[in-house]
């Protein structure tokens, strides 16, 4: 599975890295970062749940 | 369960009707919209699109695939107009009826409005679409109400050149809702950039020439927004069986009855963490209720109290306001970091003897984070913000 952010539509909320730490961060000005766009499989739940609860709309977690 | 329906189809059904798939609902998942449109994004209407930065497009939720993915049975463009609990069903607009095992209620809100004709409201992308194609330059713009949502869209007109007139009855716009002197400090951002506000107006009604004041001025407009607040969509459940009283009433698990959940801005929920009943109007609560619903309508024995930390933000102009909490009811505001002249900050509320919330201008996300996790852990007021404050209020 293959994370994708389209850091443009970012509102820096936030709520990603508190779903999901291991994967994404924030710049200064909040915008999220992707630190892992591979997770490992233990992180995925929290990528699901990122991708469901960020208020951009701006995560998705896609099959390769 | 066989069959599921969840009633409104924007962030907090769509977030539902994923959750229910992704907890293993495999029967029949039906979700009804009112808008003939696929779930969208409300809160770039007052931002992004309307200042016709983004197409419409932009808005979409989920892409088509993604939708198609969760085997829908959708309704669009049809309303839910009836609901019989003791009947488990839902009556449509266009004369159908779906009985269900699990009920999801997430209807959402709809504009207040004043009386008179004309006024423009920003809830639904037509409405944005409808105002963005009148704010042109030097075109007269009087937005009633400096709320967040009146707030946003003057910044946006000023930034397309409008001349822009805010109307609130308030002494201090946002003033219930942050505090006399945050509201202060945010307010000052429109005057000055020129935006003509003006506090302790009470309008009467929209007419074809502006707006009337109650005193009987009548301010000249081109374009009027009216943003005076919401009320929840609840018509359609009277007479069902479910408690209404601003917005569906539910338990701390977002239970309205056996099998019937309510999630996002329609639902008023216990929240445990605050220790009180609340509605939440914010995008991210709309998510975040919807998934718990979700789980505990699949999940009644293993079911789970639903106690966030609310979350929302604004844009206006440069700033970008941020407050998680609950800050409304509060007693105490102290200014924790930051100068608040410099419109960049962390304001903290007080209630009762806890932090119940956090506003911030300008700050870092650890900074914000920071004041989010001692929110979310219940901090003592004396302990979270120590005796460095500057108290405000």
């Amino acid at each position: 599975m293959k994370v994708e952010l389209e850091a443009e539509k970012c509102v820096a909320s936030g709520q990603c890295v508190l779903a999901a730490m291991d994967v994404f961060d924030q710049d200064d000005d909040g915008i999220a970062i992707l630190l892992d766009e591979q997770p490992a499989a233990e992180h995925l739940d929290g990528v699901r749940e990122a991708v469901a609860i960020c208020p951009a709309a701006a995560i998705r977690l896609v099959d390769q | 369960m066989r069959h599921i329906v969840v009633v409104g189809a924007s962030a907090a059904g769509l977030a539902a009707a994923e959750t229910l798939r992704r907890q293993g609902h495999d029967g029949t998942l039906t979700l009804v919209g009112d808008e003939p449109l696929a779930p969208y994004d409300r809160p770039p209407l007052s931002k992004q699109v309307l200042a016709a930065e983004w197409e419409p497009d932009r808005l979409a939720l989920r892409t088509a695939g993604d939708l198609a993915g969760l085997d829908l049975d959708l309704r669009l463009g049809v309303a839910a107009t009836g609901m019989r609990l003791a009947d488990g069903a839902v009556e449509l607009a266009d004369g159908s009826t779906l009985p269900y095992d699990g009920l999801i209620v997430a209807t959402g809100v709809r504009p207040r409005r004043v009386s008179g004709e004309g006024g423009h409201v920003l809830r639904t992308l037509d409405d944005a679409v409808r105002l963005r194609e009148r704010l042109t330059p030097g075109r007269r713009l009087v937005v009633v109400g400096a709320g967040f949502l009146g707030a946003e869209a003057a910044a946006v007109a000023w930034r397309l050149g409008c001349e822009v007139t805010l109307l609130e009855p308030a002494p201090v716009p946002l003033a219930h809702a942050v505090g006399t002197e945050v509201g202060q400090v945010l307010t000052r951002a429109h005057l000055e950039r020129g935006v003509n506000l003006r506090c302790g107006a009470t309008v009467a009604e929209v007419t074809g020439d502006g707006v009337r004041l109650a005193d009987g001025e009548l301010v000249e407009a081109d374009e009027v927004l009216v943003a005076v607040g919401s009320r929840p969509n609840t018509d359609w459940l009277e007479g069902s069986g479910l408690t209404v009283g601003d917005g569906v009433v539910c338990d701390e698990y977002c239970r309205a009855a056996r099998d019937v959940y309510a999630a996002g801005d329609v639902a008023r929920w216990y929240n445990p963490l605050f220790g009180q009943s609340m509605r939440i109007e914010h995008r991210t609560n709309a998510a975040e209720q919807g998934m718990a619903a979700a789980r505990n309508l699949l999940n009644p024995d293993a079911r789970k109290p639903f106690a966030p930390v609310p979350y929302f933000w604004s844009d206006q102009y440069d700033m970008k306001i941020q407050a998680y909490g609950y800050l409304r009811g509060h007693g105490e505001v102290a200014v924790v970091e930051g100068d608040l002249n410099e419109r960049r900050f962390v304001a903290a509320y007080r209630t009762g003897d806890r932090l119940a919330g956090a506003l911030a201008v300008g700050m870092p996300p650890k900074v914000i984070r920071q004041w989010r996790q001692a929110i979310a852990s219940g901090a003592n007021w004396r302990e979270a913000v120590g005796a460095g404050e500057v108290q405000i209020s």
